[in-house]
């Protein structure tokens, strides 16, 4: 009886280790690719060790070129150049990269895998992209699910960076440690911290872990990204059109404004859904009493659910529709669920603004 | 029986891939043959990969069932034929992994156009119906034979998936009815490639 218990026990282990022995053996020589050399803008090469990610293997040398998708491929962030060692381009690529960008070699360096020696290009500005270690300076919440979080620099270090711009956070997982983008709410003015708005998204790997960290907690992140560049003459008027966690960069763009170029006439339309959501206006208002060129337009979807809202109603490319004239230089700011970004360029179009002067993040 | 019966062998084969052919004949295997037979490159390479597969699995589980599992095998006395489903998907799925490996490492092109099928060759029927038919009372071949057979199926299903593939890159063109495009020409013509393939019957006996 004993005896047929062991032999079936024994055999499905034997079958089983056996197998296991054999897999982990062609692992061995068949995932094995050796030491690789990756050079980088004609520096010196650095070696890797084969079968990862080319974004891992620049992020472990401090490279750090964007990435808001933390290596999934679906931002499409991360193209390089890749001259030499890539293997063909996988069709996860071929989504995001035009005629022109394929003629020069451009691959999404999440998508390529180091078998071989390696000779790549990467922007020149992303080489001085940082890496920055911070502590949490505060973190409060200012609507019910988002919050401002404000983390100091280690003493000495500074950030320099344009208003409009975004930081990748390091996000710790239990597998590996992830990304994620978010723009800088902070003007550049202030060079020792730097201010972040996070929306609490369900499931969320960046948001949930913005959400926890206290006060004296440790944040790790790289930047800064981005590559809207305002343009800073007096003539032209800036028009920012955000909705819902879309505060961010344009409470840089507006504070800078504020401080360095108040001449300059600035319109900030801003869509919620009650007035829970209107995040900032009380701030805002107090700051158009000093900076007057500053245009505010709140809107709220579900004004039934707000009391006492005496201001416009609907959705804010409706406001911007209403407000907008057809005559003048200006250069829009877009920021906020792809629906909203759509909606808006049509009536920036309409209203003589060009896609090109219609800047929007992806994220 | 001394030496190899080759003409035995050549019957067993051809028997295979014609007469008893794996997906015409037998209706196995048909979740990846209508996923992948699109273009003609990753036909041929899910084929090969399936026949490797089935080769390797059925000879390598035949020897396993005759030496170990049944009752009086020369290396374990114990009636262990209730085993059998389950050795035999662990072989199975270690040979797919090592398949795998092999593609990742030598094509990662096609590792990528196979995509979620390359691991699903393990819950193939295709290879696992091999795997069981060749262990069947009445049907005790012998290992040669065995051998045979196992390749013959999986030539088969390539052969079938090729055909298919073929056909369906013609279709590409032809105006087919709204309702029937996509799956359900696909399952049609099958039908009739199946209809087609009874012409080989009794052409030779497994």
């Amino acid at each position: 009886m004993m005896m047929e218990y062991a032999s079936a026990i024994a055999v499905l282990c034997g079958v089983g280790g056996i197998l296991t022995v054999a897999l982990l053996i062609a692992n061995r020589f068949l995932c094995n690719y050796g030491p690789c050399e990756v050079r980088v803008n004609d520096k010196d090469p650095f070696t890797v060790e084969g079968g990862g990610k080319l974004l891992d293997a620049l992020y472990d040398q401090k490279i750090f070129i964007p990435s808001a998708c933390g290596g999934q491929g679906t931002c499409g962030f991360c193209k390089v150049c890749v001259t030499a060692g890539g293997g063909p381009t996988l069709p996860t690529e071929l989504a995001f990269l035009n005629d022109q960008e394929r003629a020069v070699q451009t691959r999404l360096a999440c998508q390529v895998k180091v078998k071989e020696d390696m000779v790549i290009h990467v922007k020149e500005e992303f080489l001085d992209v940082k890496e920055f270690l911070t502590t949490v300076r505060s973190s409060r919440l200012i609507t019910g699910d988002t919050r401002e979080i404000v983390l100091s620099l280690a003493a000495g270090e500074m950030i320099d960076f344009r208003p409009g711009q975004y930081v990748q956070v390091f996000v710790p997982g239990q597998k590996e440690t992830t990304f994620r983008a978010y723009s800088l709410a902070s003007p550049p003015s202030r060079k020792d911290e730097i201010e972040l708005l996070i929306r609490l998204i369900p499931g969320g790997l960046g948001s949930t872990y913005l959400h926890t960290v206290a006060e004296g907690d440790e944040v790790h992140f790289t930047g800064p990204y981005g590559e809207f560049e305002l343009d800073e003459d007096e003539g032209t008027e800036l028009i920012c059109v955000g909705g819902g966690c879309g505060m961010a960069p344009m409470r840089s763009l507006v504070r800078h404004l504020a401080e360095a170029n108040p001449n300059k006439v600035c319109r900030l339309f801003f869509g919620a859904r009650t007035a829970e959501d209107a995040m900032y206006l009380d701030d805002f208002q107090a700051l158009a009493k000093e900076y007057p060129n500053l245009k505010l337009v709140y809107a709220l979807s579900e004004p039934e659910h707000s009391q006492g809202w005496d201001g416009e109603t609907g959705f804010i490319h409706e406001s911007v529709n209403r407000h907008l004239g057809l005559e003048g230089k200006r250069q829009a700011f877009l920021c906020g669920p792809p629906l909203m970004i759509e909606a808006t360029q049509r009536v920036l179009q309409d209203k003589g603004i060009p896609k090109e002067d219609a800047f929007y993040d992806e994220f | 029986m001394h030496g190899i019966d080759l003409g035995g062998l050549a019957v067993v084969f051809l028997a295979a891939v014609l007469t008893n052919n794996i997906l015409f004949s037998q209706f196995m295997g048909m979740c990846s043959f209508i996923a992948i037979s699109r273009s003609m490159k990753t036909a041929v390479g899910m084929g090969l990969a399936v026949t490797f597969v089935t080769f390797c699995t059925t000879v390598l589980n035949y020897w396993i069932h005759e030496a170990i599992l049944v009752a009086d095998a020369p290396l374990c006395k114990t009636d262990l034929t209730y085993l059998t489903f389950l050795v035999f998907i662990m072989t199975i799925a270690g040979f797919v992994q090592l398949v795998e490996m092999v593609l990742e490492r030598f094509s990662p092109m096609l590792h990528f156009n196979l995509g979620i099928y390359l691991p699903l060759i393990t819950v193939n029927c295709a290879v696992l119906g091999v795997n069981l038919f060749v262990i069947q009372g009445e049907r005790q071949m012998g290992l040669a034979k065995t051998g045979a057979y196992a390749l013959g199926s999986g030539l088969g299903w390539l052969m079938a998936i090729c055909l298919m593939a073929g056909i369906r890159q013609r279709l590409e063109h032809a105006d087919i009815p709204r309702p029937l495009r996509g799956l359900g020409i696909t399952v049609i013509i099958t039908g009739l490639m199946a209809m087609a393939f009874m012409g080989f019957t009794d052409m030779v006996k497994l």
